[in-house]
């Protein structure tokens, strides 16, 4: 199932007015793999997250995409490049319709954004595709409800659907099950199972049940250092990861 | 400086800027009557009114659109619009005098000097956000003004630059009435172009990375190229007023490049509605009038006036006359159905 690392980083450190937040992480996201990231709060999770996607410049260390270096580019060509994200706090455009939100996405690598001597009308060439997104991932009623109007669930799935639309090598899922109910992350676990054929998935999960289900590949951080990397089965065996996190969430849960 | 850029954690905040609200888009025969009811005024208005007001009104109304357009549907206040108004005002006005242009390609010339002059502008100011967007624009405004005032060789500096011609291929345009209507096209023209600025694919863009920069960027939107599109754009729009402005006036004094000027454009912007594009007309049209009215009373405070009615505005109707008597139909509508 595992192939050529896709995504890779290799010595990555970041820093906030000397307070280490990532610190040396060595990461090899296989292609075609559910790769997770888990670790107790302030592990560095999210740090790790937007020094992928370009969010944050690293402090020291490399980036990779496909044996590419792409440390230090900006969100918006790592996005180009062909990797999405979904943002843990859900971050969308609350005036615009789910419909909208991706046809914005899938404009995006067209060059039509720039057209502003243009009718927007030109936009209605994504709502096909738009709407299979948004039926994909149990939206199709909602297409013209403005994303404010949304609940919590739904909104997560929006954002699933924006990601998707741009049709990335690799995406980046930042807790998409966080702050659901039962059924909504069963129906998250199973869309994003669905969605991974064909693409390389990146996870913060705090849920262990989900990263059991989906995930090939558990790294676990701890004080922004990896602490193991390894199967989920044998990660979660681990004495030093019981002691530093499963033993605490399984004592929660 | 940090190395940060636009965090997730400030994409969260998903309330927009400026206190702005969503006013769903009124039925397509109000828009095409309220738009024949526009031109319908905009025909008759040098007859209800001093026809050099008349003229007037039309300038700022190209300018509070310019505004608006970076306020009301980028998120970006600008402090310093005046350094476009005024630098086309200045560059149409020399065009006029000594090239001796026909006015609309002198206007034209200014229009083209103030997009030039937003590139460097809003190149660095475009990296900021919020109060530190306004200052920078505005320290900017304040240079220019400088270099103008001590430009007297080319400006004139205090005493202004006189003699502005109205020429246009041998047509008499001295007469305010007439000039109305000569200009009266071209404004038109920039108000149709800002609203399908608005209404277009780039619009879109803008409205999402108002609302949420860092979403934007990662959909693969360059953030600060589009805001620095949207603001050459804005700063060519206000060039076209300003330069109608200087050949209106047959005159150009260095208030077209006061920070008051700046000030008075982002009122008018907030008295009418912001991002509601013609809410911005409504205000100059109604400032330029009480203005003129008010010193023509020979009343001294004009700025407590027009400040006084600012404050009222900004605490009791937050979305402006357009976007109030908007919010206030749609509800009428939304309850009669």
């Amino acid at each position: 199932m595992a192939g050529q690392a896709l995504l890779s980083a290799r010595g990555l450190t970041r820093d906030f007015r000397g307070f280490r937040a990532v610190d040396d992480v060595d990461l090899d996201v296989a292609s075609d793999s559910v790769h997770a990231l888990v670790g107790p709060n302030g592990a560095g999770k999210t740090t790790l997250f937007n020094l992928l996607t370009g969010f944050l410049r690293p402090s020291g260390g490399r980036i990779e995409l496909a044996g590419r270096d792409v440390t230090g580019l900006p969100p918006e060509q790592v996005a180009r490049l062909g990797v999405a994200r979904s943002f843990q706090i859900t971050s969308l455009f609350p005036q615009l319709s789910a419909r909208e939100h991706v046809a914005l996405a899938l404009q995006s690598p067209s060059g039509l954004g720039w057209r502003f001597w243009r009718s927007s009308k030109l936009m209605g060439r994504y709502t096909e595709r738009a709407d299979e997104l948004l039926a994909m991932v149990g939206l199709a009623e909602l297409a013209h409800a403005p994303s404010a109007a949304l609940a919590y669930g739904r909104k997560r799935a929006l954002e699933l659907a924006i990601a998707l639309a741009l049709d990335p090598k690799v995406l980046l899922l930042d807790e998409p099950t966080a702050g659901m109910g039962l059924e909504d992350v069963d129906r998250t676990v199973e869309l994003i199972g669905r969605v991974r054929q064909g693409r390389t998935v990146v996870m913060v999960e705090h849920n262990m049940s989900v990263v059991g289900r989906l995930a090939d590949t558990v790294t676990v951080l701890q004080a922004g250092k990896v602490l193991v990397e390894g199967p989920y089965e044998q990660v979660r065996a681990d004495e030093r990861v019981i002691t530093a996190y499963l033993g605490v969430a399984d004592a929660a849960h | 400086m940090t190395n940060t850029v636009d965090t997730p954690t400030d994409a969260s905040r998903s309330t927009p800027p400026s206190g702005l609200i969503a006013v769903a888009r009124a039925p397509g025969w109000v828009r095409y009557a309220l738009l024949a009811v526009g031109l319908a005024v905009a025909a008759w208005l040098p007859n209800g009114l001093y026809p050099a007001v008349a003229v007037d009104i039309l300038c700022w109304a190209l300018f509070a659109v310019a505004v608006d357009l970076l306020l009301g549907f980028t998120g970006l206040m600008s402090f310093g619009h005046a350094a476009f108004w005024g630098t086309s005002a200045y560059v149409t006005g020399l065009v006029a005098i000594h090239v001796g242009l026909p006015f609309p390609l002198a206007v034209l010339a200014g229009a083209l000097a103030a997009a030039v002059l937003a590139v460097p502008i809003g190149y660095l100011a475009v990296k900021r956000t919020g109060i530190y967007f306004a200052m920078v624009t505005l320290a900017f405004a304040q240079m220019v003004y400088y270099v103008a005032n001590e430009w007297r060789s080319v400006t004139q500096g205090e005493n202004g630059l006189q003699g502005v011609p109205r020429e246009m291929f041998g047509v008499d345009l001295t007469d305010d009435y007439f000039f109305y209507y000569a200009i009266l096209p071209i404004v038109l023209l920039g108000l149709a172009a800002a609203w399908r600025i608005v209404h277009s694919p780039f619009g879109r863009v803008l409205v999402g990375i108002r609302d949420n920069p860092a979403r934007a960027r990662a959909l693969g939107y360059p953030v600060h190229r589009y805001k620095l599109t949207a603001f050459v754009l804005s700063g060519f729009i206000a060039g076209l007023g300003g330069g109608l402005f200087a050949v209106g006036h047959r005159f150009v004094s260095l208030d077209v490049l006061h920070w008051t000027t700046s000030g008075k454009a982002v009122i008018v912007v907030v008295l009418g509605g912001i991002g509601t594009l013609w809410g911005g007309v409504l205000g100059a049209a109604l400032v330029v009038r009480l203005e003129d009215w008010l010193s023509f009373s020979g009343f001294e405070a004009i700025g407590l006036v027009t400040g006084g009615i600012f404050v009222l505005v900004v605490v009791l109707f937050r979305r402006g006359i357009w976007g109030s008597v908007a919010a206030l139909a749609h509800r009428l509508a939304a309850r009669r159905r």
